[in-house]
Formats: structure tokens, sequence, C-alpha cells
């Protein structure tokens, strides 16, 4: 199992005191190399699970495991961690740093993993996503296309074991689209790396064989529930 | 990639706003160096042994004015001491060296102050291990002059110039008929020796009008000598043979002015004597002194002493005024560093979110904010270093003209050693508000953003 999150409650809390209910799930399972589309509404809670299995936040209460861990358990700097030795992120609009080229925003993944730095699997990383002529270009100087696809390779600079992509195809033009997902899942299957992306694209959550809708099972008034009681 | 390489390309995407920040380091310290800098050369001229004596005596009076007028030819001279006691300095055992220096007159042209000395001037060393390089021949006519190098180059003097003096200084107006002729030349000192003109003592007291009444040279014996009664009676006997034989000249009609007697000693006085005690015995310049106090009318004072309080005195505390004025410059810069930083940060918060969501730690990117300002604080303060330092390169040779003051522009001053660690401690205070708003930065929000 890759990835298990169980009994699951996030709430978040109003300047007036009272919580607004975001995340009530009672169980969710990837297996290892394994890819799922996770689709919902705008406003769903589907940032705050991504956000929650990375580690960026911590649920109210429930377990979530990643390669066997108890992320949710751990204090942040573990956390810190082990989402930059574990875990890769692709956002929806690439969030490259400006002040770094291609190549060090690739780095920059790495340095912070505490494994050191690997300069020649960072170009190796940008020559597999198209870029190896790009290598020292800053993000301003290069296509929106292959803005995304340097973050797709800084998300598997620390040779992570499952990747959350947000949206990642949103902002790219319908040419870029089918490359960059490509791109996602070509690399994710050769390194056996588990895939979790949210999208709002029916065509792109067609593509995977299992797609997950987040109010299939989430049960946000779980939470209250539980307040409650 | 470590946090100082993040920080340095964090700080060029800002490139200007840092530069200026930096630059404004850069002009405290560079303002701070040069106050050092300068201070330092009036400190190591002034209280440094800037002569190879231990001594120097002269009429009583104010020490200051005895050292700034033997040692650096600033002040006119206090008055005359009698030559005679030279004499008996130079048979005391204690001594073994005593330099008489007799001023008063000055170059017509440049207005550089005449000293009237003995071949031993030259022959000890200026400073400390430091001996006088003279290109010329020996002094050995009365109007024969050995002249300092910028006596030399201001005045464009070289060997075989002629040259008249005025009497009593610049102001008298009262020019000496005495042609003195340019025989040696010295080789830069640093001191006041390079400003000054030298003949030979017997030369000096050859110049016409340098003569007094011979009852003017009796009271002013009978003063230095009134707790000496034997050597007083010795110098009266001869005052009274000069005094006979003015009396014999008068009535054989003779004009004394165009007749040239050798000067008695006891119508001879030197306006400062320097002393070289013996360096084994270090009491003997301490006994001396105790001794002239009593006995005579005459003082001997430690060529540094009077000058050191002065310097630390005065110059000190105006030293200390310009250090806290750059100090507090640097501190205002610090604060620009601090407002440019700060700033910054709700412009950066997206940044500092995905690098914490890259799997950074708060420490990292606290670690990264506090390296910025230490890079613009340290950097801007070796820049200033560096100007403060090259200005002092550029414009020493321009003070050695004005001033005469010789100063070591890369003389690395206490202070400026401390300047290091207080940047880097400015920077840790500049840097530390900014750099906890970066600590404390919500990810999930700050991704949002």
């Amino acid at each position: 199992m890759s990835l298990l999150l169980e009994r699951i409650r996030k709430s978040y809390r109003e300047p007036g005191g009272s919580r607004i209910p975001v995340l009530g799930i009672e169980s969710f399972a990837m297996n290892q190399g394994e890819q799922v589309a996770l689709i919902g509404s705008s406003g769903g809670g589907k940032t705050t699970l991504l956000n929650i299995i990375s580690g960026i936040l911590t649920p109210d209460s429930g377990r979530v495991v990643v390669d066997g861990s108890d992320i949710a358990a751990k204090q942040e700097v573990v956390r810190d961690r082990f989402r930059a030795a574990k875990i890769g992120i692709v956002f929806q609009t690439f969030n490259l740093l400006p002040a770094f080229s291609a190549l060090e925003n690739v780095l920059l993944g790495m340095s912070f993993s505490g494994r050191g730095v690997d300069k020649a699997f960072a170009k190796q990383l940008l020559e597999r996503v198209g870029l190896g002529h790009r290598l020292n270009h800053a993000p301003q100087k290069l296509s929106v296309g292959e803005q995304q696809r340097v973050a797709v390779a800084r998300s598997l600079a620390n040779k992570p074991v499952l990747l959350l992509a947000d949206e990642p195809t949103a902002n790219v033009d319908l040419a870029n689209q089918q490359l960059i997902l490509d791109l996602i899942r070509d690399t994710c299957r050769d390194h056996n790396v588990t895939l979790l992306m949210v999208t709002h694209s029916s065509d792109v959550a067609d593509t995977f064989a299992r797609v997950e809708n987040l109010k299939d099972f989430n049960r946000p008034e779980l939470c209250l529930q539980e307040q409650s009681a | 990639m470590n946090l100082i390489s993040i920080a340095w390309k964090s700080l060029k995407q800002r490139r200007m706003a840092s530069c200026l920040t930096a630059f404004s380091i850069a002009l405290g310290v560079m303002l701070m160096v040069l106050v050092l800098v300068m201070f330092g050369a009036v400190d190591s001229a002034f209280t440094q042994r800037s002569i190879a004596y231990d001594l120097i005596v002269g009429p009583k009076g104010s020490d200051l004015q005895l050292v700034l007028s033997a040692v650096y030819r600033m002040q006119p001279p206090i008055e005359n001491l009698p030559y005679l006691y030279l004499e008996q300095l130079k048979k005391d055992r204690r001594v073994i060296s005593a330099v008489p220096l007799a001023f008063g007159d000055v170059t017509q042209e440049g207005s550089f102050p005449i000293i009237g000395t003995t071949p031993e001037y030259f022959e000890n060393d200026y400073m400390p291990g430091r001996a006088f390089k003279i290109r010329g021949t020996r002094v050995n006519g009365l109007l024969d002059t050995i002249i300092g190098y910028e006596v030399a180059r201001r005045n464009k003097w070289d060997l075989g110039s002629t040259f008249t003096i005025v009497h009593g200084g610049a102001d008298s107006g009262h020019v000496h008929d005495e042609k003195f002729v340019v025989v040696a030349v010295l080789a830069p000192t640093g001191t006041a020796n390079d400003r000054t003109v030298f003949l030979n003592l017997e030369g000096f007291y050859a110049i016409a009008g340098h003569s007094k009444p011979v009852v003017e040279y009796e009271q002013r014996l009978r003063d230095f000598y009134a707790a000496d009664p034997e050597r007083l009676a010795t110098a009266m006997a001869q005052l009274e043979a000069q005094k006979k034989l003015e009396a014999e000249e008068a009535s054989a009609g003779h004009d004394h002015a165009h007749h040239h007697h050798a000067t008695p000693d006891a119508m001879k006085e030197v306006t400062a004597i320097l002393v070289r005690t013996r360096p084994d015995t270090p009491f003997d310049s301490l006994s001396l002194t105790s001794e002239l106090q009593k006995g005579y009318q005459a003082m001997a004072v430690n060529p540094v002493r009077p000058i050191q309080k002065l310097v630390t005195g005065l110059l000190g505390n105006i030293q200390k005024a310009l250090v806290a004025l750059t100090a507090i410059i640097i501190l205002v810069s610090g604060v620009g560093i601090f407002v440019s930083i700060y700033n910054s940060m709700s412009d950066r918060r997206r940044e500092i979110g995905i690098m914490r969501a890259l799997g950074a730690r708060r420490m990292h990117v606290f670690g990264i904010v506090l390296s910025e300002s230490t890079l613009l604080c340290v950097g801007g303060g070796l820049l200033g270093w560096l100007i403060g330092h090259g200005l002092a390169v550029i414009a020493a040779p321009w003070l050695i003209e004005q001033t005469g003051l010789l100063i070591n522009p890369w003389a690395i001053n206490p202070w400026e050693a401390t300047l290091f660690p207080v940047l880097v401690g400015l920077a840790a205070l500049v840097g530390f508000l900014p750099a906890m708003t970066a600590y404390r930065t919500n990810v999930a929000d700050a991704l949002n953003s």
C-alpha cells in the first residue's frame, strides 16, 4: 500500500470561532504505482486533501500513511523532510521560482531533501522532458508548456514514491495538455511512482483506469457529528 | 545549492534594491574607514616615537610648545637656553648625545624654518632605526645649508641654489643680507625635517643681528645659573672678556658688523637640546629631568608624552565622535536593508510557500532570509572597506603635499577588525524580523496567494 487515508477529519476555524467542515473521509487507499484521477467540484476540498497527504497541513484527526509512515502523527520538521524525500508535487500554476534557472529549479527540490544534489540526474530529468537545451533558461524565458515540464522534472527530482498533481494541465494549451499528461503518467509508470492527479477535465479523467470523485467518499458532516458527540 | 547560494539568487532577482541597500552600507563603512585611516595617520604622526631622542631640553614654559617647535616645527620657540648648558650636558655621563637646535628665522621663499645645528644631528637617526639619507656635500662654510625634501620640491631648489632668510619669522619683514647656499638635500623622511632648512650652528650665530647686547646675556645667565654659582662665575668671566674686547674695538674705531669674531660660548644660545641617554639605564632620563626642574630655569620633556596627551585628549574625542557618526550612518543603512527585505516579504510569500512545499523546513527559509541580510551587510561592508582604503591610496600623495601627513592607506585600525563582526550582528538584527515572517509563513495559504 502506497497511500492510505483512515478516518480523516479536517475543518477550518472561522474568525468567529465556528468551524467549517471540509473533509470527512473514512478510508481511501492507493497501491504502489497506481494512477488515480481525483475529480470533484470546486471548493470541495481537493486541494486541502492534497495538502494533508503531502504533510503541508495536518488533519484534525485520522491517519495519513504514505509508504508505511503515518505522516499526520509526525512533527512538522519530520513531515517537511519526508515530503522532500518521498512526495513530489506538481502545481496547477507550475510554481517555478523566477530567480532560478530551469536546472536550478530542479536542483532546489533536491537541496532540501538532505540527500545532496545530483546535478547529472537533474539534467537527465530535464532532457527526458525535452528541455536538455534549456537548462540555464529562466522560467520567464520558457513557454507555458515548457514551464510545466520543468515543474514535472522538479517533482521527480528526489525519486518520490508518491506524486501529487493538482490540475497540472489546467493552464496549458491543448497541444501541451496531452504531452504533459503523457509525460507525468509515463514517468510515474517507468519509476513505479504512485500518482494522484486532481483534474476538472473529464477528457483527462477518462484516460485513467481509476477515477475517484471526492464527493463519493468525502462526508464533511462527519466532522460536525464527531464534534457534537 | 546551499542557503547562501539560494539567498544570493534571491538578491540577484531584486538586483536594484539589493545594490542600493548594499551601497548605502558601503558608504557608511567607507566613511568610517576614511575617518580611521586619517586619524590613524594623525595618531602615528604625533604619538609614536617620531624622533630618536629620549628628551628635549628647553627653557621653562609649555612642554607642548617645546615639542611642537623642536620636533614638529609648528610653534614659535619659547625662549633660549645658554649654550654653556649644552656643553655641560655633553659632559654628563648619562648623556650619549646632546644635539643643539637654534631657530627663529625662516626662508624668504616658502617660509620654511631655519635651524642651526651640528653635524651630529644628521649622524643620529631621525627616527628609531632610520638614518638620514643625504645627497650633496658636507656643510663647510658658515652659509652652507642642508635642505629638507619638501623645501627642495616646493621651492624648486637643488644643490647650488642660493636664498635669503627672514629674521624672526615671515611677518617680521627683516630680510638678512646673507646669501645662503644649498650644499645638500635630504631624502624624504615623512617628518618635519622635510620642511626644514639646516645650517651650521656657527653659521647661525654669525648671521648679522643674531647677537644681543652683552648685558642681556648677563641677566639671562644670572637667572639660569642662580642655583649654580660656580658655573655662573665662569660665564660671567667670559662676558667680561667680551665686554673688554668690544670696548677696545670701539675705541679703535672698528665697525663690528664688518668683522666676524668667534662668538664666545657665554653669548651663544640654543633654542632646544635633543638628548639621547644610555639605553641600558632607563632611569637616566628621569633623573636628568628632575635635576633640571630643580636646579635651572629649564625643563626636559619626553618628546612623545605632551603630544600624546593632546592627541588622545582632543583628537581622540573628535575621532570617537566621527566614528559614532559613521556608525549611525551604518545603522541607518541597516534599517534600509530591513525595510527593503521586509517589504519584499509580502511579494515573496508564494516563493517561500513553494520552497516549503518542496520540503524546505522553517529553519531553511529563516536561514535564507537571514543570509540575504548578511550578504547585503557584509558585502556592502566589504565594498565600503575597499573603496575607503582605495580612496586613501588615491588621497595619500595629495595629503602629503598639502599637510605633510604620511598615511598608510592599508593600515588596519583595531576598530576595523570589529567592523565585520558588528556588520554580521547588524545583519542578524535587521534580518531577524523578515526571517521570522518567512519562518511563520503558512504554506497552504502562501500557495493559494
